[in-house]
């Protein structure tokens, strides 16, 4: 699900900005906006994304976020009766909406055998979710250097930096975006060991070497 | 009885509790008719297009509760289309100018505006309870005009409503003499609400025994309101996110659970912290409620470790993450649970298997009171639901939901008719189910042989043949409400037994076999009957042909005639 609702923002986004009304093409202008191109340009990102997501079925969730859509828009055209409703009995509208209104991400620590999920919706910015990050795995305290954040297991000395699975695939660290932007657009979070993020973002990796 | 004086009778009516019963004694004779008309107190309406407002105000002018219910069971699923209908406004109006007595309106998915909200406010100043459910089309502001001047109100109920957010200051707009709440729950609400408006109605309200907050109220709020009414007896927790496990919020939070002693159910934990939860184990001893489904941050050990502590649970709702062992540990732990129902986490229902039959068949070897299910998961056996019919039979409703559409049993490739014949034969009392997986017209020979007292079936992608829907109208003597998607019944099942569908309150069925031809058939045969259809709107404009397939048919028994308020998409025959 967190995953799922990652990716219908970043799709909205993706179909906002449509490179593809530009492009030069043997067609009349705005002919490539049907639904099947959408559709297939759609399923082309999910590919990317399903590959590096969390395991979840491609094909399987794409026809999950079709049905999401047709539900959305059940007025203007509906598809067939068959997609409105996707496994049965369904789950209740409200429900779907109340969950969807958030944005779940999954969090994974470097070395602990389990995962956690936050809602970036109901943070101000970086300050209050990484102070929810240290609850959550509890060893951890927060250390600042300049302007880089890190968590710190005070047992080993071990640090970790809080990194990111933008919308692309790529790993970034936490920070480096507004933070806005890292809502729309975080897939995942991993707290890295500071040892192995070090050839992350070049940008980042000076920083990072400064410090030592 | 006919000697007894009329007040003496109207005495006795008094004593009988449910709607059926009062019908009954009414078509006794002309004077109990009179006597039962005018004492009746409590008028329930299952479908608000079944009669007009007029003549049931008219029936009984002296109601003072009045419940009505709108739109179909599947909208909640947006099978309805916007604009279909179940509107408000006439049942507001006509109470508002016929109903002097009227002090508690409950209304469940229909569409209420703004505008009947300040007209209710105006009309009924001593109006006791509101209670909406699943309805649309107001704001923020006809709450604020119910909170200005329903002076008296006690029950202020929005149960998953979408409300438009005008802005957090519409609690603020109950009076200061306003101190009658006992029951305030807003947990549907998107916007944020005035901590300090809440926190002194709270203090205000001596009698307040649920209080159910949104996700947007944080712990400090809750902090401080928990802190003026610890005689809470059902509490939707805000938001329990934790930022800084050294702020005063926390600490307090501990204390204030420790004093919450009348606390018997909760809900909301929206983004609770792992931390947080370590502050209900005080109060889980006590409670007979509990509501962790819209808790997805909460890890299934968590869940876990909570519910260990909670042995008097009567009432579960919860995901799926607690998966097969967790619910294991529910099993051994609450032994008096009723109600269990288990969500899936996964919306788009493509996750991880997180709870099988394995589950569901602990939970009915450990908890033999459970006699409500609902059942969220993606495989079930024959064998798992033998033994589930076999623990516990008494289920009145039951509601299984496997999540692939006909799933047959994964250990023998079988279709599951046999689990749910167990069922609907060892439980005599059995009121509601929901079928699911792969079923044939057996099931359906089952359900209507054993399934006496059954008064409403949910099915899709189920039976094979007109004979399954034959089977159910014909076997199902109690039968109410049956809704069926994607299902093979043509016209000569719906034709089967057309004066069926005048006991029943209602029929649905979409994307079935019935065609238009056919619903013409019943709609003639049937006067009492409205038959509407809904086709995609540009085939509606379009003339259908008679052997065309309807696409969703909706039947309902009505003495009030073909409603007028059908949009264009709507076709009554």
């Amino acid at each position: 699900m967190s995953t799922d609702t990652a990716r219908s923002s970043t799709e909205s986004n993706v179909s906002g900005l449509d490179y593809e009304e530009t492009e030069l093409k043997l067609a009349l202008p705005g002919a490539s906006r049907t639904p099947a191109a959408d559709a297939d340009r759609k399923r082309g990102f999910s590919e990317t994304v399903a590959d590096l997501s969390l395991g979840a079925s491609r094909t399987d969730s794409r026809a999950g976020d079709c049905s999401d859509d047709s539900q959305a828009s059940a007025a203007g055209k509906p598809p067939a009766a068959k997609a409105q409703v996707v496994g049965w009995p369904p789950v209740r509208n409200f429900r779907k909406n109340v969950l969807k209104s958030c944005t779940y991400v999954k969090v994974a620590v470097d070395g602990a055998p389990y995962l956690r999920k936050v809602d970036l919706e109901t943070y101000g910015g970086y300050e209050q979710l990484l102070a929810s990050l240290q609850e959550m795995f509890s060893c951890f305290t927060i250390r600042k250097y300049q302007s880089e954040r890190k968590l710190v297991d005070p047992v080993n000395g071990t640090e970790y930096m809080p990194t990111y699975e933008d919308k692309d695939g790529d790993w970034m660290l936490v920070g480096d975006v507004p933070w806005k932007m890292f809502v729309a657009s975080c897939k995942r979070i991993r707290l890295m060991k500071s040892s192995e993020a070090v050839n992350l973002a070049p940008r980042e990796t000076t920083g990072c070497t400064s410090t030592r | 009885m006919t000697y007894f004086p009329e007040e003496v009778v109207e005495h006795i009516f008094d004593f009988l509790g449910s709607h059926g019963d009062r019908n009954n004694v009414s078509t006794v004779c002309k004077a109990w008719y009179r006597i039962e008309r005018l004492s009746r107190r409590r008028v329930f309406i299952g479908n608000c297009y079944s009669v007009r407002p007029e003549r049931m105000a008219e029936r009984f002018p002296r109601l003072r509760s009045l419940f009505v219910k709108g739109k179909h069971h599947f909208a909640d699923f947006n099978l309805v289309p916007p604009g279909w209908g179940g509107y408000a406004h006439l049942w507001i109006e006509t109470v508002a100018r016929e109903c002097p007595c009227l002090e508690e309106l409950q209304l469940k998915r229909m569409v209420v505006t703004d505008d009947n909200l300040e007209l209710l406010a105006r009309s009924f100043p001593n109006l006791k309870a509101l209670v909406l459910i699943s309805c649309e089309g107001f704001s923020t502001d006809g709450l604020a005009a119910i909170a200005t001047h329903c002076r008296v109100l006690r029950e202020l109920d929005l149960q998953e409503n979408e409300v438009e957010d005008r802005g957090s200051q519409w609690l603020s707009c109950f009076p200061d003499s306003c101190t009658s709440l006992v029951s305030l729950n807003f947990a549907c609400l998107k916007g944020e609400v005035n901590a300090g408006a809440l926190e002194r109605l709270v203090a205000r309200c001596p009698n307040l025994k649920s209080l159910r907050l949104n996700r947007t109220v944080s712990m400090e709020t809750l902090a401080k309101v928990l802190a003026r009414a610890p005689q809470l007896v059902d509490l939707g927790t805000g938001s329990l996110m934790l930022t800084d496990r050294r702020s005063e919020s926390y600490h307090k939070i501990f204390d204030i659970f420790h004093k919450c002693k009348s606390l018997r159910s909760m809900s909301g934990f929206w983004n609770a912290a792992p931390r947080c939860l370590l502050a209900l184990y005080q109060v889980c001893l006590n409670l007979t409620s509990l509501n962790l489904s819209y808790a997805p941050s909460i890890q299934g050990s968590d869940l876990i470790k909570l519910v260990r502590q909670c042995t008097k649970l009567q009432k579960l709702w919860i995901l799926d993450s607690i998966g097969d062992k967790g619910l294991a540990v529910v099993a051994s732990t609450c032994k008096d649970l009723q109600e269990l129902r288990v969500f899936p986490t996964d919306l788009s229902g493509t996750g991880n298997a997180d709870v099988t039959e394995d589950g569901l068949v602990s939970i009915s070897s450990g908890c033999k009171k459970l006699n409500s299910v609902l059942y969220f998961c993606h495989q079930m056996t024959n064998a798992a639901l033998i033994t589930i019919a076999k623990n516990c039979p008494h289920f009145t409703r039951f509601r299984l939901c496997i999540l692939d559409p006909r799933k047959p049993d994964p250990s023998t490739n079988e279709p599951l008719d046999e689990g749910f014949g167990a069922i609907v034969q060892s439980c005599k009392n059995l009121r509601r189910l929901s079928l699911s997986g792969l079923l044939t017209d057996k099931v359906f020979l089952y359900i209507g042989m054993y399934a006496a007292r059954l008064e409403m079936l949910s099915l899709a992608f189920a039976g094979e043949s007109d004979k399954a829907m034959v089977y159910v109208l014909n076997g199902c003597k109690n039968l109410r409400k049956l809704e069926i998607m994607d299902s093979p019944f043509g016209d000569a099942a719906l034709l089967e037994d057309v004066g069926k569908y005048e006991t029943m309150r209602s029929l649905w069925m979409s994307s079935c076999d019935v065609t238009l031809a056919g619903c013409k058939v019943l709609a003639a045969k049937m006067p009492r009957l409205n038959v509407e259809i809904m086709n995609q709107k540009d085939e509606m404009d379009e003339n259908l042909t008679d052997t065309q397939k309807v696409e969703k048919l909706y039947v309902y028994r009505t003495v009030a005639g073909p409603r007028n308020d059908a949009p264009d998409f709507v076709w009554t025959l």
